[in-house]
């Protein structure tokens, strides 16, 4: 059975997300509605403009229907999908936060378009080997504060966090979507949506797998 | 280590605006209103393209000072409009790092012969096409994104309409050709055989295309992204409309739920009187022929 895994379709890079998933199977759908989070195994919330995803999540009602599934389902955020899940962003801000991830965020931290830049990032266990290279595409993108230590560092530049792990949320401030690497896309789906860490879809195969045998 | 101005770097922001609606705005109140209502990006320009129809004389890049109190004022990208061909003009907005040129006819050309070229620029730049060969030699220029031209200040989307379906009728064409017609072709279309081929290959553009010049209401946005537009652009129908904030809100959400026309017609209730169209054939000028 191919996970389902869902992208969130406000506004941003979700084809490239949507690309990605399906070079690895998964069944991929677009989320733009509260009711589309129905029957997904996982779901990636991509880069974009944080603040226009957030005024579109609001007036379509998505924030509390997304936080209960990010409570119980794994979600992969890059960049702005970073923001969206972050408990509290630098400086001025109206956009809404789901306050999801222990980590305070920064917009633009890296700088405006000029500054943006590509360079390989360090994974850390269990994302990567330890020091394991990948291709990281940075856009007008926000640096990352963990708040305390539930936000495992994964990845890093430089000694700075660019990556974190947070029981089932992973969130790079970073574009894998963007970098032709599938390594991140087939983590996400190993091992937090088909993993262990999925209690509900373990449920669901255990359910499905014992009525076949009966 | 760390490459800044890659071609990925200027094409990736480009995939970042997707889905998203792109305004015109000459003030930091107007962007402020823009940045609330969801836009993904603001464009700076000096006069909407509506005014510059009416009152004629050079339109050139917009003021510095104009461009950084837009900057201060929000979050989201910024964009500025320079003259087709004024490469100084892309220097300052560089140096002012603005995220986005946008080389545009919409402005009085420069060079009546040549284009910036772009590929000596960290910053990317966006142009504007009204077919397949006017878009693929803005790119082998070193445009990081395109546009439709359609029409701009004239509120009518019909120009924008025929260059999107002209762009996607080239594609498929060439996607269903055989290699060796392609090196003609290439000539036909005045473009790069390399980035001929590239689209026979992948059936796509190499950048993102939004759609530009003429959209006015939130049926027009939603049309353009069903005729298979990336985003939007909206010049004078948010600041030239009745009620702004409203209409640049709905806009926003008919762009995003351009599929669903139970949505659109809830977005598309009571936004008052859109901006005053032009007919086409009306016009004394059509900007879209400045720069092919």
């Amino acid at each position: 059975m191919a996970p389902v895994v869902g992208v969130l379709a406000l506004q941003g890079a979700f084809r490239e997300h949507a690309r990605m998933f399906r070079k690895l199977r998964a069944d991929v759908r677009e989320v733009r509605l509260p009711a589309q989070l129905d029957g997904l195994d996982g779901l990636a919330i991509p880069g974009g403009e944080s603040t226009t995803m957030g005024k579109l999540l609001e007036e379509f009602g998505l924030c509390e229907p997304l936080s209960r599934f990010a409570t119980r389902r794994p979600v992969f955020a890059t960049c702005a999908g970073l923001i969206v899940l972050a408990q509290s962003v630098v400086g001025r801000s109206r956009q809404p936060l789901l306050k999801m991830l222990d980590v305070e965020v920064e917009r633009n931290g890296f700088g405006r378009q000029v500054h943006s830049f590509e360079s390989p990032v360090e994974l850390q266990p269990p994302l990567g080997l330890q020091g394991e290279l990948f291709p990281g595409v940075f856009i007008r993108a926000p640096r990352i504060f963990p708040l305390g230590t539930r936000a495992r560092v994964v990845a890093g530049l430089n000694g700075e966090p660019v990556g974190v792990l947070q029981g089932n949320l992973l969130a790079t401030s970073f574009h894998p979507e963007l970098s032709g690497d599938l390594r991140l896309h087939a983590f996400f789906l190993d091992h937090m949506v088909c993993g262990e860490g999925n209690i509900d879809r373990q449920t669901e195969v255990d359910a499905v797998t014992s009525s076949m045998t009966r | 280590m760390k490459e800044t101005g890659t071609l990925r770097v200027k094409s990736g922001l480009a995939e970042m605006l997707k889905g998203g609606v792109i305004m015109d705005v000459t003030t930091a109140e107007q962007a402020t209103i823009a940045e609330e209502a969801g836009a993904c990006a603001v464009m700076a320009l000096e006069r909407v393209p509506a005014d510059i129809r009416a009152q004629g004389g050079v339109a050139r890049m917009a003021d510095p000072k104009k461009i950084r109190e837009i900057q201060e004022a929000v979050s989201i990208p910024v964009m500025a409009k320079v003259r087709i061909g004024h490469f100084v003009e892309a220097q300052i907005l560089q140096a002012l790092e603005v995220d986005y040129i946008d080389e545009s006819e919409v402005l009085t050309p420069a060079d009546e012969a040549h284009h910036v070229n772009k590929w000596g620029f960290t910053v990317p730049f966006v142009c504007g096409a009204r077919d397949l060969g006017e878009a693929l030699r803005r790119i082998s220029e070193g445009a990081a994104m395109m546009r439709t031209k359609g029409e701009a200040g004239s509120g009518n989307v019909v120009e924008a309409v025929r260059h999107m379906r002209r762009v996607q009728d080239e594609i498929r064409r060439l996607a269903s050709m055989d290699p060796t017609e392609l090196f003609a072709v290439a000539k036909e279309l005045g473009a790069p055989h390399e980035l001929v081929a590239w689209v026979a290959e992948n059936a796509a553009l190499p950048v993102v295309n939004f759609a530009a010049g003429g959209i006015a209401t939130p049926a027009d946005a939603a049309l353009m992204m069903q005729l298979g537009a990336d985003g939007v652009f909206v010049g004078s129908g948010i600041f030239k409309s009745e009620d702004p904030a409203s209409r640049a809100r709905a806009i926003v959400r008919a762009t995003t739920h351009y599929q669903s026309p139970e949505i659109l017609a809830e977005v598309s209730l009571g936004l008052g009187e859109a901006m005053p169209g032009l007919e086409i054939h009306t016009l004394k000028e059509r900007l879209q022929e400045r720069g092919c």
